[in-house]
């Protein structure tokens, strides 16, 4: 899909990956949390090689992708108690209507999943994130669905995570934050030029 | 281990009964096949009393197959599998957990209701006994291997490939099960089939969830 890539990134960092559709931004961001293996290359966690599914590494990361990951047919708080216990996050109930309040979900929270419009479902995945704790953030098209409003609290999200000494690489078409964090820009379109060499992603 | 299974399997148990008709339709497939071969073999009620075993055992089988494409497509379409997999806890125990909650919605209702199918083909009170105690050593390995199926074909279209994977590799436990009842009701000790199939579960127990973990990582690559 790709080659030529390698980045690396520090706490506090965002990396944005842009690209036009089909140009592999999914793709990396399932190379870096591990759902795909590379041909060729590594991915680097604090100076260690990552594995393949490497528990450690998973401790560290909170991937978002295109589909919700939770069940239409359980409510939004079940729905957010399993994904908590998946990631082997501690988070108790009480956390999570706090962050249920925070993107405006608290009115939904006993509603089954499939109920709630496609902004919502992606506000639902974001609590996920924001709950799980993660030092790394992988988002695939975060905003996609998100009101104006949405947009706004999840940049307030990402700034505050930036600025407790999280990273992130968040795939978007849109600009995160004009006055934000965004401190790296990758983009997909204009790899063919790079010379070939594993695709790198240190911290 | 069983802390962290927990909330899997309730979360299973609850999305079932969230949605009844998909757990139910195995059982009410099991039903209505071993209530036909009554209809269609005749009132003979030694040859009916004959293949009690084998239909009920068959029956249970055909009705565990059904429901296998559902065990890990909705988790699949909606990214939960994705999530799962990026589970730090240990993804074996995860599918464990998932297998468990697929043969407590699926199977014990049908393990519940095959006395009444051995009442139907005349079975003795004794081999209704073994009928259950077989169907509950065997049902669970036909999960285990319908996992395994289930994970190999996931996002294929259709489930013959599934049926055509996992029946040939369910043939023992058939064999094995069918065995006991009808060995039961001849009079024959029932030990070694019991035995046997309890061996299966085990070989079964040990080795699927591993294959099957692997096999779901294929599938979302």
């Amino acid at each position: 899909m790709f080659a030529g890539v390698t980045f690396d990134a520090a706490p506090g960092d965002v990396m944005h990956v842009r690209g036009s559709n089909g140009s592999g931004k999914s793709s990396l961001l399932r190379l870096l949390c591990g759902l795909l293996q590379p041909t060729r290359g590594d991915v680097h966690w604090r100076s260690r090689r990552v594995g393949a599914h490497d528990a450690g590494f998973a401790r560290a990361v909170a991937y978002m992708g295109h589909a919700v990951g939770m069940s239409g047919e359980l409510t939004v708080l079940e729905n957010l108690r399993f994904s908590l216990h998946v990631a082997g996050s501690e988070s108790g109930d009480a956390a999570c209507r706090d962050m249920l309040q925070r993107l405006q979900l608290s009115d939904r929270e006993h509603e089954p999943l499939r109920h709630l419009s496609q902004g919502q479902q992606r506000r639902l995945s974001l609590a996920r994130v924001l709950l799980s704790q993660r030092p790394l953030w992988l988002l695939d098209e975060p905003c996609a669905g998100l009101d104006a409003e949405g947009e706004h609290i999840f940049d307030a999200c990402l700034a505050d995570h930036i600025a407790r000494g999280g990273m992130a690489v968040v795939t978007t078409h849109r600009d995160i934050g004009h006055d934000g964090p965004c401190a790296h820009t990758l983009d997909m379109n204009r790899l063919s030029d790079a010379d070939c060499c594993p695709s790198d992603h240190r911290a | 281990m069983l802390t962290a299974a927990l909330p899997i399997i309730g979360r299973e148990v609850r999305t079932a009964s969230r949605r009844p008709m998909d757990a139910l339709s195995a059982l009410l497939f099991f039903i209505v096949v071993g209530s036909v071969f009554p209809l269609a073999v005749g009132p003979d009620a030694a040859l009916l009393t004959a293949i009690g075993p084998g239909v009920v055992w068959v029956a249970a089988l055909l009705a565990v197959m059904i429901s296998l494409h559902r065990l890990f497509l909705p988790d699949l379409e909606d990214g939960a599998l994705e999530q799962l997999l990026l589970s730090p806890r240990s993804l074996t125990g995860i599918v464990y957990a998932k297998i468990a909650a697929h043969w407590l919605v699926t199977c014990l209702p049908l393990v519940a209701v095959a006395p009444l199918m051995g009442l139907q083909f005349g079975l003795p009170a004794q081999a209704i006994g073994v009928l259950l105690l077989s169907l509950l050593l065997g049902t669970p390995t036909l999960v285990l291997l319908g996992a395994l199926g289930a994970a190999l074909t996931l996002g294929l279209r259709g489930n013959v490939l599934l049926a055509l994977i996992v029946l040939p590799l369910c043939v023992p436990v058939l064999i094995f099960g069918s065995g006991a009842v009808a060995a039961s009701h001849q009079g024959l000790p029932v030990n070694p089939h019991l035995s046997l199939l309890g061996a299966c579960l085990l070989v079964a127990a040990c080795l699927c969830p591993w294959a099957v973990g692997a096999a779901l990582r294929l599938a979302v690559e």
